[in-house]
């Protein structure tokens, strides 16, 4: 331990509070939002879902004996799951955002306030945009997606000039897609574009849609929401979205499939489509293709669907492309019916967290390792719909396999899973951040 | 008999290394429950503590025999829920008995 961690650590054991926070077991890998150290056991980059929670549970899972160095270039966490309720006007922004104090503070993990520009999978090294380099023994990835701008011609520069918005990460864009619908003369038309699955969220943009609708009705009924989807139907929870479109949002919603965007025009808020024919709005929302986050693509780790996603053993997470890297959340190359969701970026979080901290003690790993999902919708202001699975690790098959008659979805929307949802919320944000 | 003083090493060895192995094998079991009970964490959070006020209930202290007995009857469809039956079925009985006895013996 360096002498600025040991003095920070120093002041740190001075706040009472922070020690009734923290317990005994906490005090062995302090922590410091200032000093980088030049060598951590396990070096965490991405403090979204999947990041923040594999950094939190090595801490748990290893009795607090491995220190860990969370590398995260954004001064908060903004959950994607729930801001389709700031885009509707629900709740504001503060209410998707959690501090990394947590992690910190409670578990003595070292949050590293930067960029990971750099990874050496050979010298097992990481280098930050400000220069500092991190030396590792096991390294975890979870850096999200990358929005393929290139894919839509036009779109970078309309996107850069706030014209066009993506608002699929959560923050700035979010707000600024709120103003754009809040600005919408009534009558006018919102529509939302969707990439060819696999991308991040399946059933957010349906949800964007009807929540957005469900604003509408109220405060603009004469408006419509035009939904222009690349996939030849709803990629998820279809039969309840469809049902919410024709009875709730009759003449309001229209879907359109086999819509896959080529080109925007800024000057006329068009976009254009590969067959189908131009489509004006008032309000644009262009959701790009994805692929794995840059610094997974620079390291070299994205070796699956021609080069978009990272590989990985499924028992333990570890890159199939480099030894003790280990890639989680929305970058991998997933497994069967394994959705790109938040609640899934926890759950690889852990199984990851319980691999490490078992090889690094020399333990065989978990031979049986299970994973949930559980992904709620709103449809509007109130009621929800959920899809639901569970996922055990098929040994002989060496992937991860839904559970034989378990999971499914919500029989139709209601305001108790409303409820849940928000529930849901506030627990995968402390578990995963607190 | 006289014992040498190599065999009691030897034989000191032998028992270090087996009580090694021991703890070890028992380390390692605890992690592997511990990461089966993380999976009910996301919503149940942390150790099966939810947060103050949520509406999804704490595991953390429930009664071991009262914690099968839901799970159970999620399973074969008495207890109703919105989505607890269809994620209990994701778990074989075995593994319901190992969660509940762990979240029994966590605190409340």
């Amino acid at each position: 331990m360096t002498k600025t961690l040991q003095s920070s650590r120093r002041s740190f054991l001075q706040s009472s509070a922070a020690l009734s926070l923290l317990g005994a077991a906490g005090l062995s890998g302090c922590a410091s939002m200032s000093g980088v150290p030049s060598k951590a056991k396990v070096v965490v980059i991405g403090g979204g879902y999947g990041g923040a929670t594999a950094a939190k549970y090595v801490r748990l899972l290893s009795d607090y004996k491995i220190d860990v160095v969370l590398i995260e270039p954004q001064a908060a966490f903004v959950s994607c799951p729930m801001s389709n309720l700031v885009v509707s006007g629900v709740k504001k922004i503060d209410y998707l955002t959690t501090s990394y104090v947590g992690l910190s503070k409670n578990h003595g993990i070292t949050v590293v306030k930067d960029f990971a520009d750099n990874i050496d999978t050979a010298k097992k090294t990481v280098t930050l945009r400000g220069g500092s380099v991190i030396a590792y023994d096991k390294l975890v990835v979870s850096p999200g997606v990358d929005l393929m701008f290139g894919g839509v011609e036009g779109l970078q520069a309309a996107n850069a000039s706030g014209q066009i918005l993506q608002a699929w990460k959560a923050g700035a864009e979010t707000v600024a897609l709120r103003k754009q619908l809040e600005a919408m003369p009534d009558g006018g038309v919102f529509a939302i574009t969707i990439p060819e699955a696999p991308y991040r969220c399946p059933p957010g943009p349906y949800e964007r849609a009807s929540v957005v609708a469900g604003y509408f009705k109220t405060a603009k009924p004469r408006s419509k929401v035009l939904i222009l989807d690349a996939n030849p139907d709803v990629t998820s929870k279809g039969a309840l979205f469809k049902k919410v479109w024709a009875d709730q949002y009759k003449g309001m919603v229209e879907y359109r499939p086999q819509h896959k965007a080529v080109a925007v025009d800024a000057r006329t808020n068009t976009v254009k489509f590969d067959v189908q024919n131009d489509v004006k709005a008032a309000v644009l929302n262009v959701i790009p293709s994805m692929r794995a986050g840059a610094i997974a693509v620079k390291a070299g780790l994205n070796n699956q669907a021609n080069n978009r996603w990272c590989g990985v053993n499924y028992l333990t997470f570890e890159s199939t492309a480099a030894k003790d890297v280990h890639v989680l959340g929305d970058s991998i190359q997933v497994a069967p019916a394994m959705p790109k969701s938040g609640h899934m970026a926890n759950s690889h979080g852990k199984v990851a967290a319980s691999a490490i901290v078992a090889q690094l003690a020399g333990w065989d790993v978990n031979p049986a390792p299970m994973l949930t999902n559980t992904c709620y919708s709103f449809v509007d202001e109130k009621n929800v719909v959920h899809v639901a699975s569970v996922h055990e690790y098929v040994a002989a098959e060496k992937t991860f396999k839904t559970v034989a008659g378990s999971g499914g979805l919500s029989p139709a929307p209601s305001e108790l899973e409303g409820v849940y949802a928000l529930n849901w919320a506030s627990n995968i944000w402390a578990d995963s951040l607190t | 008999m006289k014992i040498k003083p190599l065999t009691v090493l030897a034989a000191s060895v032998f028992c270090l290394a087996n009580s090694a192995f021991a703890q070890a094998n028992a380390g390692k079991e605890a992690l592997y429950v511990k990461s089966l009970a993380a999976t009910c964490a996301n919503c149940h959070g942390t150790n099966g503590k939810s947060v103050d006020g949520s509406t999804v209930p704490s595991l953390a202290g429930l009664g071991k025999a009262y914690h099968i007995a839901q799970m159970t009857a999620f399973k074969n469809g008495t207890r109703p829920a919105t989505i607890m039956h269809q994620l209990s079925k994701g778990y074989s009985d075995a593994q319901i008995e190992t969660l509940a006895t762990y979240f029994a013996a966590q605190k409340k």
